[in-house]
């Protein structure tokens, strides 16, 4: 392959990464919000969070994006087409993972808040102390799985003119007309780059649960089976 | 016994349901400062309920509990007794810490960092000056070598002990403990009532008990409530309520408890 089509790879290959990753930040950010937000004793804010996680998990990505992308001009402000993608992508999966956020912290079982509460810590030491470092070590593998999914909608970018991989892909498609070959390598890409990613997930997942005094069988591919 | 203060807890007309389920009825009773009083009676019969809501884990659907001349669910301002901000709850349940059936370890925090945490960041104490507290309560109920277990490393027993370490360490006046020999095993549950009757001998604070275990009660309590259907039936020395029961469902609870060990 020429140099001048690889130079399209690499680019290809850092918008989709920077997609994921900071979609996924962001996204966490998002989750965070929402799924403690679910879990607050306010009405209202419950209420919020709930209108977000409900009308967010219900519109599909592309459309979002194209509403960012389409709309928010109108009220006469332009978003980067980049940040626009990240910002598609986040509100998305955020609304999904804040359904995992709200999950693991409902099942930290409810005598680790009461001896937190007897031991008089304020209700954000009871969260920041208690809850949340227990809740994390659940919220990994489902995040993992979140991740991937972010992952594999940032493909959908390249429908705005953003040059991802799947973008990429395309143009080297059209100047070599090499189409079986280079979708075959597209799939190989994306499923290399969800490996590397379920990789660090895996890592985090072993660290975490150490911090529980836990130990997850190592490999790729080990299931989470805990030991006591 | 000598209690400087005879009402140094007291339960005023409390009344508590859930849903149609009346567990307790306009009870009253106080326990003075230094008092170790153990409540006994039929599974049911409110002794956790009272226990959580001076721990201020159930709310009192009616009436007052004080702790030292504070209510814990109301405040005074002027001469109206209004319901407490979160503040005075925490200002008066700073006084009180509870050690649980289950234990309650925090599974994120090592051994050590279980005891030292709430010193360290409720109580304000210097890190240093906690964690040497810690160490002395941990080497007190025999763990001094476990500092860097994890809690899931631990038998029963042992988690159980460092609960105890871990209540004494916030230096509390009042201190509740709720069946907490009932999840072990015969072994293990007396090494914890040996711990307990070392922490009773040795301190003076105010202890409000729960157990199954009656040769315990005897030996560290100085009185004894006997509860049924949330109404205390019987309030007596040990000696007097273990040996001449007064009352023909103390003797009949009595002898069902001792049947079960
Ligand atoms: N959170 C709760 N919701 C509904 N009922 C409860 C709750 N806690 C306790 N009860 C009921 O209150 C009664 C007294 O319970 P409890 O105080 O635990 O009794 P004891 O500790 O003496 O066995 C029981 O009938 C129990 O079912
Ligand atoms: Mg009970």
């Amino acid at each position: 392959m020429s140099s001048g089509l690889m130079s399209y790879v690499w680019e290809g290959l850092g918008n989709t990464l920077l997609l994921t990753v900071f979609g996924a930040l962001l996204g966490l950010v998002f989750a965070f919000i929402a799924g403690l937000g679910r879990s607050s004793e306010r009405t209202w804010v419950r209420g919020i969070a709930m209108v977000y996680t409900e009308i967010f998990r219900g519109f599909p990505s592309l459309v979002l994006l194209f509403a960012l992308i389409f709309i928010v001009p109108t009220f006469g402000y332009q978003l980067n087409p980049l940040f626009a993608g990240i910002l598609a992508l986040a509100l998305n999966i955020g609304a999904y993972a804040a359904e995992v956020v709200r999950g693991a912290v409902k099942a930290v079982p409810p005598g680790q808040i009461e001896a937190a509460i007897a031991l008089n810590f304020t209700p954000w030491q009871r969260l920041r102390k208690v809850v949340l470092p227990q809740a994390v070590v659940a919220m990994i593998p489902p995040f993992t799985n979140n991740l991937i999914e972010l992952l594999k909608a940032t493909s959908l970018v390249s429908l705005v003119y953003i040059s991802d991989l799947t973008f990429s892909a395309q143009l080297i498609r059209a100047s070599t007309g090499e189409t079986a070959l280079v979708f075959f390598g597209l799939l190989v890409g994306y499923g290399v780059i969800a490996l590397f990613f379920t990789a660090i997930m895996k890592l985090l997942e072993r660290m975490a649960a150490r911090s529980l005094g836990r130990t997850v069988p190592s490999g790729l591919f080990g299931r989470k089976e805990v030991a006591a | 016994m000598t209690t400087t203060n005879g009402e140094f807890i007291t339960f005023d007309g409390v009344h508590k349901s859930f849903g149609k389920n009346v567990v307790l009825d306009d009870l009253s009773f106080s326990v003075g400062e230094g008092e170790r009083v153990t409540l006994i009676g039929p599974s049911g019969s409110g002794k956790t309920t009272i226990l959580r809501m001076l721990m201020t884990l159930t709310r009192p659907d009616r009436g007052t509990i004080g702790v030292d001349g504070d209510y814990l669910y109301h405040e005074k301002r002027g001469d109206q007794l209004v319901p407490a901000s979160d503040g005075h709850i925490r200002k008066v349940r700073s006084r009180i810490t509870m050690v649980f059936q289950h234990f309650n370890l925090f599974p994120n925090m090592k051994v050590l960092r279980n005891v030292t945490e709430a010193p360290i960041h409720v109580l304000g104490k210097p890190k240093d000056e906690a964690e040497a507290r810690g160490k002395e309560l941990l080497e007190l109920v025999g763990l001094g070598d476990k500092l860097d277990a994890h809690p899931s490393q631990l038998s029963g027993g042992q988690q159980q002990r460092v609960a105890i370490a871990r209540a004494l360490a916030v230096d509390p006046d009042v201190l509740l403990l709720d069946e907490v020999t009932s999840a072990l095993d015969p072994e293990l549950a007396a090494e914890v009532l040996d711990v307990l009757r070392d922490i009773a001998k040795t301190t003076d604070v105010t202890m409000l008990l729960v157990t199954h275990a009656m040769k315990f009660a005897r030996d560290v309590s100085h009185r004894v409530l006997m509860f049924n259907e949330g109404r205390i039936i019987e309030d007596a020395s040990p000696e007097q309520l273990f040996n001449e029961p007064e009352h023909e469902r103390t003797k009949s609870f009595l002898r069902s408890v001792i049947d079960e060990t």
